[in-house]
């Protein structure tokens, strides 16, 4: 394994190499195809390099642990507004999750609806592309239009289209209190219109999920609200009157609770250690139900007020012919190498949006040697 | 500001060009006589014109595919047009272009309030995206000063921003699809009502580039449904260094009001003078505005206000009817047509870290005495992207080169102390040659090569965003 010491050294390596490369961050979120290649390991690129909690920016090097950025962060009461789901406990992976790997993935949770997803907080990268040369793009403000946007495109990138090796961030105030309504016993048609009318209310709904099998068996479904705490009560209150018609509303705001049920939906946890495929379907909202339905899904959750689906199927399962012609797009993300290697991970694009990727690909990576096939 | 000299051979074909696009398009969709064409000369940055070759005005994408495919197969270059409101430069043509207007693809096609989206064509106006929605309460975010006139076609070019981005974020944020045509001729759909890219960003890198890569002619856009309420606040400051403080601290203690807007002394009197909004006699005024139910306003402005009485302000104001918090508004709003009625101007747009605010401003007065012309500082304080108002006389030999030199070394000092050129401008052909000095030669390369991807020829908007000289082997190998 390559374990790249900084960023020249990793720009070296990469110029030097003979042959593919599979590019690592903390090793947590092995998807896509299975690419063989001699590993580069980012990890030695680690290290806040510059955090102004007054200007809402931080910048990391690549390997950073996220866990370090998180503390950081918590210590100025700030955090990472897009909620970074946690993939170790639904692939079965051990390690540290980086912020490169955060980026690679554009791994974004539940608040992705309100806020906005990894790629929209964002502000500058720097990487090494496939030819070993080191090339920056974007910046550590808030604001920037100066040439082509390429850090949306290194986002869920999935390493490439070249290594990333920093990477800033605008960061938000943490909000000093969260709600949670929770309604029982929806289906999962009546629990996309109840998400629909909350996050079309003026509430600012940071939160709205649905799990058709809760911890007791029985269809809940959640909407958050953070914020100050009168303003919090305020909006449970007149989100609660909102949705009276759907049914009976408690209202939890214990923070640990609220906090862990979160942590649950984000991470996905209704399929940790429970057998079968697991795919995350991007969708209109209000075609998830009618969507979730084809699926014939032995497991489902629903995040982002419908417009996430998760779904379990049994192993091996060609989830897009269950599906038919859909808008949206459906990426394989838990599966044994077999079946990736059989079936698209990622969607696959119509014939002219393909060969723009492909196109992008051959220029940023001209020898092909940065995870390869990776994202087919 | 150089631009290419003009293609003879296309100069030379402009009978048979014209002939081919009329074939094309419905009569007057075509326009070609040199007392029409004037009118498509320049855009906003009216210091700079040229008439195009033509001009055409597409109804549909299926005519915006014929146009294109028309263009590359005669090898003709086509700069695409919003509404004409870029600042930058973006939509300048040259002697040998063909200007793509979209101005009358203005049709919605569809809104969807329960997914919260709505699909425009193009040419539709930023405030009339607002306006297709508002009987449900719901509105457009992205709020760019020009947003009377400027159409989404444009925002989507320049990723366009407004004063209220420090909550809602820029157009990229709230941009959910696109229909392109690619400019020989292939029509691409990236994006959908849904949230993400399955594959690589394609949406993401489109959004800011200039009308370089495809013409987009419909769009996808996030639509939410409008807070319960807003106010601001205004508070005048003895310093520049205290107005900074004060922001720092009111982002530092966890309230995001949804926009802080900055301005100094010149801008406060001028803008005074001319709307009569009452502004104090003070360096540095903030605008501070938060939203929500009339509790949550109080509480917010609660702490801000708590706060700012910690930097020591010559005033504070709250609105307290929506009279009072329009004339806090009316000063700002108007600033820079107030700026134009006493002057020629021109308007800057880099953005630096906040911190570095005090620095910058200290800096463009100490430059502002070395080149001998007055500038007047407006900006949105919560996200750092100013925009110093530089004032010139457009009649005096040499005036306009000298405050072209002094935006220049203020647009360098933007890129040193960490920031960039451009914050929501865009490049055009007003920052095309400095982009050396925020970009090296390699990151440069690689953008370029992301236009090789889209447009080969490097017929689409080809004299714009980078540098002349780092573009030219490309340019002179399609012609």
């Amino acid at each position: 394994m390559l374990s790249p010491r900084d960023e020249t050294d990793l720009a070296a390596a990469v110029a030097a190499a003979e042959g593919p490369l599979h590019v690592i961050g903390g090793g947590t979120r092995p998807i896509g195809k299975p690419v063989t290649g001699e590993a580069v390991s980012v990890a030695g690129l680690s290290g806040i390099t510059l955090y102004e909690p007054g200007a809402l920016t931080l910048v990391a090097r690549a390997g950073t642990p996220l866990a370090e950025i998180e503390a950081a962060l918590a210590a100025e009461n700030q955090r990472l507004a897009f909620e970074p789901m946690d993939h170790r406990g639904l692939l079965g992976t051990s390690g540290a999750p980086t912020i490169g790997g955060v980026v690679a993935a554009n791994a974004s949770g539940p608040r992705r609806i309100l806020t906005g997803a990894c790629r929209d907080f964002l502000l500058g990268v720097r990487f090494v592309d496939g030819r070993g040369s080191v090339l920056k793009n974007g910046g550590r403000v808030m604001k920037n239009v100066t040439g082509y946007d390429l850090v949306k495109l290194m986002a869920g990138s999935y390493g490439t289209l070249g290594i990333l090796t920093e990477v800033s961030f605008k960061v938000l105030p943490a909000p000093a209190a969260a709600a949670v309504l929770l309604i029982e016993g929806l289906s999962d048609v009546q629990a996309v219109q109840a998400m629909a009318a909350a996050l079309g209310s003026p509430f600012e709904v940071s939160g709205a999920a649905h799990t058709p099998k809760g911890l007791d068996g029985a269809p809940v479904t959640m909407i958050r609200i953070e914020g100050f705490e009168s303003s919090v009560t305020y909006r449970a209150g007149q989100l609660r009157t909102l949705l009276a018609g759907y049914g009976e509303i408690s209202v939890e705001t214990d923070p640990e609770r609220t906090t862990a049920g979160w942590k649950w939906v984000r991470d996905a946890e209704p399929f940790h250690g429970v057998h079968g495929d697991v795919w995350r379907l991007s969708v209109k909202p209000s075609d998830a139900p009618d969507l979730a339905a084809r699926a014939e899904a032995d497991g489902l959750l629903y995040d982002w007020g419908g417009g996430l689906i998760w779904a379990l199927v049994p192993e091996g399962t060609d989830l897009r012919a269950r599906l038919g012609a859909f808008q949206g797009h459906a990426t394989l993300v838990r599966a044994g190498e077999e079946t990736r290697a059989a079936l698209p991970v990622f969607q696959p694009e119509p014939a002219p949006v393909a060969a723009i990727s492909k196109g992008l690909r051959d220029k940023f990576d001209p020898r092909g040697i940065l995870n390869p096939g990776l994202m087919g | 500001m150089e631009m290419p000299a003009p293609s003879a051979e296309v100069l030379s074909k402009k009978a048979r060009i014209v002939a081919r696009l009329s074939e094309a398009l419905p009569d007057d969709a075509v326009i070609h006589e040199e007392h029409e064409t004037r009118a498509y000369e320049c855009d906003a940055l009216t210091a700079y014109r040229c008439p195009p070759l033509a001009a055409v005005l597409p109804s549909s994408t299926a005519e915006v595919s014929a146009v294109l495919r028309i263009c590359r197969e005669e090898g003709v270059p086509v700069v695409p047009r919003g509404s004409g409101t870029s600042l930058a430069g973006g939509a300048l043509p040259t002697a040998d272009c063909v200007i793509l207007g979209v101005a009358r693809l203005n049709a919605v096609l569809e809104v969807d309030y329960d997914n919260r989206f709505i699909k425009v064509q193009s040419g539709r106006t930023n405030l009339s995206v607002t306006g297709a929605v508002e009987e449900q309460d719901f509105f457009y975010a992205p709020d760019p000063s020009s947003q009377l006139a400027c159409a989404i076609a444009g925002n989507i070019a320049m990723n366009s921003g407004g004063a209220h981005c420090l909550k809602y974020g820029v157009t990229t944020n709230n941009l959910m699809s696109v229909t392109m045509v690619m400019m020989d001729g292939e029509v691409v759909e990236i994006g959908g009502a849904h949230l993400d890219a399955g594959g690589l960003d394609l949406l993401g890198l489109i959004c800011g580039s200039e009308g370089q890569l495809g013409v987009v002619t419909e769009a996808t856009l996030r639509i939410l449904r409008k807070p319960e309420g807003a106010r601001p606040v205004l508070i005048g400051y003895k310093s520049a260094e205290a107005a900074g403080a004060c922001v720092a601290d009111i982002i530092k203690a966890g309230v995001l009001p949804v926009a802080i807007e900055y301005m100094d002394r010149l801008c406060i009197e001028v803008t005074d003078k001319f709307s009569g909004a009452g502004y104090p006699d003070c360096e540095a005024l903030l605008i501070v505005e938060v939203e929500g139910s009339e509790a949550e306003i109080d509480e917010q402005l609660g702490v801000i206000l708590q706060i700012a009485r910690g930097h020591d302000p010559v005033e504070l104001r709250e609105a307290k009817d929506a009279d009072e918090a329009a004339r806090i508004w009316l000063g700002r709003k108007s600033a820079f047509g107030a700026v134009g009625r006493i002057n020629d101007y021109m308007c800057l747009d880099g953005t630096i870290p906040v911190s570095a605010l005090p620095h910058v401003l200290k800096r463009i007065g100490e430059m502002s005495q070395e080149y001998g012309l007055a500038v007047g500082n407006v900006f949105h304080a919560g996200d750092g992207n100013m925009h110093p108002l530089i004032l010139f006389d457009a009649n005096k030999p040499g005036d306009l080169e000298t405050c072209e030199a002094f935006g220049a070394e203020i647009l360098k000092l933007c890129v040193e102390v960490g920031g960039c050129l451009t914050g929501e401008h865009g490049v055009g052909i007003e920052k095309r040659d400095l982009m050396y000095d925020q970009f090296s030669a390699e990151d440069l390369e690689v953008q370029m090569r992301v236009k090789d991807v889209f447009d080969p020829g490097w017929l689409l908007n080809p004299a714009k965003v980078f540098p002349l000289q780092a573009s030219a082997s490309r340019r002179d190998f399609a012609a």
